[in-house]
């Protein structure tokens, strides 16, 4: 009983940090949410499909935000605040207690996707009920199954990108550098369908796209077949995999002297 | 744990970073229940040793041993029974003072009494306040709170007391002085040798990675000679016997004397003999500090040399 519960205390605490840090807190929660307001209120009326069967860009945005909340909640959260408590001496504080690191971490990741979900579920209930995003097409289960690979995909490379961060100092910039082009690329706040071919290509081989592309295509099956669900599934897996395999090889307990 | 061994045990501990050997050579022992100080100015090596003995660091040959365990190993039992204060860490500025020691807590299978751990850190007052209101001092004590949640029966303290103003040291010290009445065992590093005066059972003096000098605080202040001074308007020589090792300022005489009953002996007939009055005649033993000072600089002439 004693590492749950000692989960379940490290878990209070991981909550009760982030809320009070409201920098970090607005940036994670506030901004898919505005996002996705904006983006609605500007296209969400456009539509695609025959004018008797309309999509509108509404039912695009909701999991496209859903995308943006989780890579948020893990990817530039694990990164920014494992860099910044190593460079503190947080980690190496951590290291001279008898709290099992595996704790630590799960904590870590625990949280990141409960936040991850909690905010999923928030982008979702005010897009259908603001925006008439439609979910009576949505495969619920593909969208689970999704959300959780790309959940676990982007803690792994949020552990690994802070093993990779020098100091506390670059680590902004380098979570930004990596995450704001993507995001552009990678159908998260337009569609890339009319960008040339190379660009395509370049988002396709990271995860951000297979992200958005398999969180929207549950949410309205007709915007994909299967075997691009598949494709999906398999690059989120193989980033996973690679991401913990550098988070483990190059993680520090210390900042770089 | 047999009955009769150490809380720290060091033989022969060598370390180097890349081509800089930061301790070379270490042999100590320190006594389960003892305030022991690792004492030297930056660079010493001091801050390498602790993080060895407290499992951050791999020493490349000697061995090291703690409440019978292998540090390096970082095993649950071991942890479960030392503190560590580091050097450069800062809290978490989101949590008070509470809250932060409350978590730390629940890290060990035996913590202490929050209100104890408040109590011997002197934050009884200031358990509802985040960490970004305390003054340095006041967040230097909530990390040796933080060390002490779990009833450590080691703490290690590395420079517990650098960078804080006179008063906030007096503060530190009688802090430190709590300890002792728990029963831990402390070791501590410092360069500030009235710090070890005024808290330490025994304190090694280390300097460019060697323990140069060990002791009780008052047998490394004796480690200097006594001086025999006075004030007097001389008109003869002083005995020859004394001339060599006399510093004059004025009519201020100094005497350095490594047999101070003799020297006195030899001084008081000649001023009888003479009939010359010594005014102000007094016996000074140098301070640790200034002890430790002509120490290292005596250390480092030697490597000059």
């Amino acid at each position: 009983m004693k590492p749950v519960r000692l989960l379940f205390t490290q878990l209070a605490y991981e909550n009760l940090v982030f809320w009070r840090n409201s920098i970090a807190a607005f940036f994670t929660v506030a901004l898919p949410l505005v996002m996705m307001v904006i983006l609605c209120l500007v296209f969400g009326n456009q539509h695609t499909g025959d004018s008797s069967n309309p999509i509108y860009l509404s039912t695009f945005y909701v999991p496209s935000m859903c995308a943006l909340a989780v890579i948020g909640a893990c990817f530039t959260n694990i990164a920014m605040e494992v860099s910044i408590s190593r460079d503190r001496g947080r980690l190496k504080r951590y290291r001279g207690t008898p709290l099992p690191t595996s704790i630590l971490v799960s904590a870590k990741i625990v949280h990141a996707v409960m936040l991850g979900f909690f905010l999923v579920i928030c982008l979702v209930s005010v897009g259908v009920w603001l925006f008439d995003a439609a979910i009576d097409g949505m495969r619920i289960g593909m969208f689970a199954v999704v959300l959780v690979l790309g959940s676990a995909t982007f803690c792994a490379l949020g552990l690994a990108i802070a093993a990779l961060i020098p100091n506390a100092e670059a680590s902004p910039a380098i979570v930004q550098a990596i995450a704001l082009p993507l995001l552009f690329i990678s159908d998260v706040f337009l569609p890339m369908n009319n960008a040339p071919a190379w660009l395509q290509w370049i988002a396709s081989v990271f995860p951000v796209r297979h992200f958005a592309l398999g969180l929207q295509s549950s949410f309205h099956p007709i915007l994909s077949g299967s075997i691009e669900a598949w494709v999906n599934l398999g690059v989120l897996a193989l980033w996973f995999v690679v991401g913990l395999l550098v988070a483990i090889r190059f993680f520090r307990w210390e900042p770089k002297r | 744990m047999s009955e009769n061994s150490y809380a720290i045990e060091i033989k022969d501990l060598h370390k180097s970073y890349g081509d800089f050997e930061a301790v070379r050579g270490i042999d100590l022992q320190v006594e389960v229940g003892e305030i022991f100080a690792l004492l030297g100015p930056n660079g010493a090596g001091k801050t390498t040793t602790i993080e060895i003995l407290e499992g951050f660091l791999l020493p490349d040959s000697g061995t090291v041993r703690v409440l019978g365990f292998e540090p390096s190993k970082h095993e649950r039992p071991y942890k479960e029974r030392i503190g560590i204060v580091l050097q450069q860490t800062e809290v978490e500025q989101f949590l008070s003072v509470e809250e932060a020691v409350q978590l730390m807590r629940s890290y060990y299978t035996n913590p202490l009494p929050l209100d104890d751990i408040l109590a011997t850190a002197g934050l009884t007052e200031l358990r509802k306040v985040r960490p970004p209101k305390l003054s340095g001092g006041q967040q230097r004590r909530l990390d040796v709170a933080l060390g002490l949640a779990g009833n450590p029966d080691l703490l290690f303290l590395d420079e517990p007391t650098t960078g804080f103003d006179p008063h906030a040291r007096r503060d530190a010290w009688d802090m430190l002085k709590n300890l002792r009445n728990l029963g831990k065992t402390v070791l501590l590093t410092s360069h500030y040798m009235d710090e070890v005066e005024h808290v330490a059972d025994r304190a090694a003096v280390m300097f460019n990675g060697k323990i140069v000098s060990l002791g009780t605080p008052k047998e490394l202040a004796r480690e200097s000679e006594p001086t025999v001074s006075f004030r007097a308007n001389l008109n003869i020589n002083l005995p020859p016997e004394l001339a060599t090792k006399v510093t004059q300022l004025n009519s201020r005489y100094e005497l350095e004397s490594d047999d101070l009953v003799k020297t006195l002996h030899v001084l008081t007939s000649w001023s009888i003999e003479n009939d010359i009055e010594l005014e102000d005649l007094s016996i000074t033993r140098r301070s640790l500090d200034e002890a430790f000072v002509q120490m290292t600089q005596d250390m480092g002439k030697g490597l000059e040399d």
